[in-house]
């Protein structure tokens, strides 16, 4: 007893300072700066890259206005610049290629975490993971040797035969199109929203999967009722990055598309991509009002991959308000 | 609660007239024994988790599956719905006859076993994409009932049979997970219940509950013996005596003892029993 009220300080003497005080931590301070400046250079890298850009065309932007946005003549020679066949080859190209790619991936991904036998599982994530780690300069050799030539044997005149009542697959088939350009371009993606996917699908609950199949639930039945649709959200934002990655995909498009700055309604024509102009042409640009327009390309590539973005992410909130989707608790 | 008194042995045998997977004479007389477990017993991989369990779980009673942490009572009441099989590499020994049927013989879809005997889970785990209707008649639309007016009947009688129908009437379009958790306990039984199950499973219920939605479900489980043969879960002594009418005690993976509740608590005859009832382990 005596010890204790030897360094006993009756509580009315102890300030709430010596209480509750917190010691100086240093640590703490120095971690969150660190972190805080991290964050911040990746905004400060995005506002940088669109400044130089939009500062890099500015004489392009003046000359041509909204025209350029809406013209289709692209004359070098004459200093005729207007990207709307290559806004319109990035979209349709990678809508192509969000057609092809997502169920395929999605499909894949349920597979791998609902049905695949465990053994099989590992295999062929790795070579899914595989798939994205081929150059893109390789998949498009590929794409130019094998794919375009049994396309143009094969799947065209096939889509030709039944299809050609519509406007999409008319006119001869040359081989490099904006379909193959979809097609490589589902092929490039396909990995990214696999492997996001199939991460999504795992984080679904086990409770779900069991509420489903105690109803009696068979294996496609509990996958859809509650592990496709508990994750529509996050599949939502594995689609989202998918199309990031083929609006601004180059290489392997370059190599089949045909690079031809048109709009034709045939899949079959060729087409030409944002990216790809920037890649064929920045080395012969040569007037400065070229290489404006080619910077103005790149602003405008920058521009569409945000927006594209921004309407995906306010397209998510309207699903999640309107639907019964909420958070489980 | 005069509500969930509406149903008779008569009622169900009709109402099973559209569930034309399940070959179930109409003109026998109900068993005593729901279920009969013989020589039962699971592994996991080299892991014996059930070691040769027999036991008869009779009709219409509430049958507590009591035991420390461990012992084998989840894997023990799931194996009697083969809710155990979606963990892999798994193998089971023994039967286990449902009305006579053996649940683990080969012609068996484990689909049509888990139609016939539900399940109700620790957490509660409504569909979140679903509204709270939905939630109910999912089982009855997986079983491909389209009749909008049955499945409307149905709905109502099973949220009634869930003592949830008064609390949730108005807002049937709302999602699930909005409710409670007590609440969403009780949707998931009425989820369960829609499709009329023979037996009704819940693995310790109210873990995640507090007292009061205890006391709701424990007096659910009371009312809906006199309609399903059920089968819990509890870690919990006082629960088990209240609600059951039988309690099975499991020790590492062995049935130690089983008998009517009151008898298993009173005057065990085992002293494994009696240490763990009286709370010297477990």
């Amino acid at each position: 007893m005596t010890t204790i009220s030897a360094v006993h300080i009756p509580l009315e003497e102890r300030s709430a300072q010596t209480r509750m005080a917190s010691p100086s931590r240093f640590g703490d301070k120095a971690f969150e700066l660190l972190t805080l400046t991290m964050a911040l250079a990746v905004v400060v890298l995005i506002i940088l890259i669109g400044w130089q850009l939009w500062n890099g065309s500015s004489l392009a932007i003046k000359k041509f206005g909204f025209r350029f946005l809406t013209t289709s003549t692209w004359d070098p020679v004459a200093e005729q610049f207007g990207a709307l066949p290559f806004i319109y080859g990035t979209l349709v190209s990678s809508l192509i290629a969000l057609l092809i790619a997502v169920p395929l991936s999605i499909a894949t991904a349920a597979y791998l975490t609902e049905l695949a036998p465990l053994w099989i599982r590992q295999p062929l994530v790795s070579l899914i993971e595989m798939l994205a780690a081929i150059p893109s300069v390789i998949l498009g050799l590929w794409g130019i040797f094998v794919m375009i030539p049994w396309l143009r044997e094969y799947p065209f005149p096939l889509l030709k035969r039944f299809f050609g009542w519509t406007p999409f697959f008319t006119g001869p088939i040359y081989g490099p199109s904006m379909l193959a350009g979809g097609i490589i371009i589902a092929v490039m993606i396909l990995p990214i929203i696999t492997s996001v996917s199939r991460e999504i699908l795992r984080s679904v609950p086990n409770l779900q999967r069991e509420a489903a199949y105690a109803l009696g639930a068979t294996r496609w039945e509990a996958t859809r009722i509650a592990v496709l649709s508990y994750a529509k959200k996050g599949l939502f934002g594995a689609v989202i990055l998918g199309l990031g990655r083929a609006l601004g995909e180059t290489m392997a498009v370059t190599m089949v598309i045909g690079n031809t700055p048109q709009i034709a309604a045939s899949l079959f024509q060729p087409g030409y991509t944002l990216a790809s102009v920037l890649a064929n042409e920045f080395t012969e640009a040569t007037t400065d009002m070229y290489v404006q327009a080619l910077f103005e390309i790149g602003f405008v590539l920058l521009g569409i991959t945000i927006l594209v973005n921004l309407l995906a992410q306010l397209l998510l909130r309207t699903i999640r308000t309107t639907s019964a989707t909420r958070a489980v608790q | 609660m005069d509500n969930l008194v509406m149903t008779t042995p008569e009622r169900s045998v009709m109402d099973r007239v559209d569930r034309p997977a399940e070959p179930i004479p109409a003109d026998e007389a109900v068993p005593a024994c729901t279920l009969r477990i013989k020589d039962l017993s699971i592994w996991y991989g080299d892991k014996r988790a059930i070691d040769n369990v027999t036991l008869d779980i009779a009709s219409n009673a509430v049958t507590a599956i009591i035991g420390p942490s461990g012992c084998g009572k989840s894997t023990f009441i799931r194996s009697l719905n083969r809710m155990h099989e979606l963990v892999p590499k798994t193998r089971v020994e023994g039967t286990v006859l449902l009305q006579g049927e053996d649940l683990y013989s080969s012609n068996v879809d484990p689909a049509i076993v888990r139609r016939r005997v539900g399940m109700v889970f620790q957490k509660s785990n409504p569909f979140p994409t679903m509204s709270i209707g939905e939630n109910v008649i999912i089982g009855l639309r997986l079983n491909g009932v389209r009749n909008q007016k049955f499945l409307n009947e149905r709905l109502e009688r099973s949220l009634r049979m869930a003592a949830l129908w008064d609390e949730v009437k108005d807002d049937l379009h709302k999602p699930g997970t909005s409710l409670s958790g007590g609440q969403q306990q009780r949707l998931c039984i009425a989820r369960a219940l829609a499709v009329e199950p023979e037996v009704l499973l819940m693995d310790e219920p109210c873990s995640a509950l507090d007292p009061i939605a205890t006391a709701k479900i424990e007096e659910l489980i009371y009312e809906l013996k006199t309609t399903y043969t059920i089968v819990t879960v509890t870690h919990n002594m006082q629960q088990a005596g209240r609600i059951s009418d039988y309690t099975a005690f499991f020790y590492l993976g062995r049935l130690i003892e089983f008998g009517p509740t009151t008898k298993i608590f009173t005057n065990p005859s085992e002293r494994q029993t009696e240490d763990y009832i009286t709370g010297r382990f477990g």
